[in-house]
């Protein structure tokens, strides 16, 4: 039963890079191009072919990347989310993962959908969904800082800075 | 007051800040 913590751990990287990877592409690199396409009117290249596909793979991974973890947790989940049996570090990346999880599907998906006219939204309410999904978006990318310290090194190096 | 959220350096420096923070936090429970 080893097979399952070690393909668990592979998929968990592989979802969790193209997840933070478009998370890091919408904030430091597509915010400003937005803004920039929009004074130059080539916006609807961006918002009618890029987004929608990066926000497909971006949303479904980040839900991949939090089973894969749950799955390479197995015994020790619990453990892990009630910071117990020395896995509170650990636990915190992973408290900090699906704090970042709610954010995709509860805050910036459903702003996405009328930002992008998925859904209809009036002028009012798509202005409020852009400044919602982009701080939403932005936590993130602050949260996804400590979220990768404790990943990386609540567990497999918590002897360097835990000294466990 | 400014929200850090608005400029990516405030929102990296807030990040390494909630790092630090819960670095100790953490060490404390450990």
């Amino acid at each position: 039963m080893d097979y399952v913590p070690a393909l668990a751990r592979w998929l968990h990287f592989m979802a969790g890079i193209m997840w933070i990877g478009l998370l890091y592409y919408f904030n430091f690199v597509q915010v400003a191009a937005l803004k920039a396409a929009t004074a130059d009117g080539t916006a609807a290249g961006i918002t009618k072919h890029v987004a929608p596909r990066a926000l497909l793979f971006f949303r479904w991974a980040a839900v991949v990347t939090w089973l894969a973890g749950a799955a390479l947790l197995g015994g020790q989940f619990v453990n892990a989310f009630t910071f117990q049996g020395g896995m509170a570090a650990i636990g915190v990346g992973a408290w900090l993962g699906t704090i970042m999880l709610f954010n995709v599907w509860g805050l910036i998906w459903p702003n996405q959908k009328k930002i992008l006219g998925f859904k209809p939204a009036t002028d009012e309410e798509k202005a409020k969904a852009r400044r919602v999904a982009f701080l939403a978006s932005r936590a993130n990318v602050m949260l996804s800082i400590p979220m990768l310290f404790f990943m990386a090194g609540g567990l497999s190096h918590r002897g360097v800075f835990f000294g466990m | 007051m400014k929200n850090p959220l608005d400029s990516l350096w405030g929102t990296v420096i807030s990040g390494l800040i909630l790092t630090l923070i819960l670095y100790f936090v953490v060490k404390s429970i450990l």
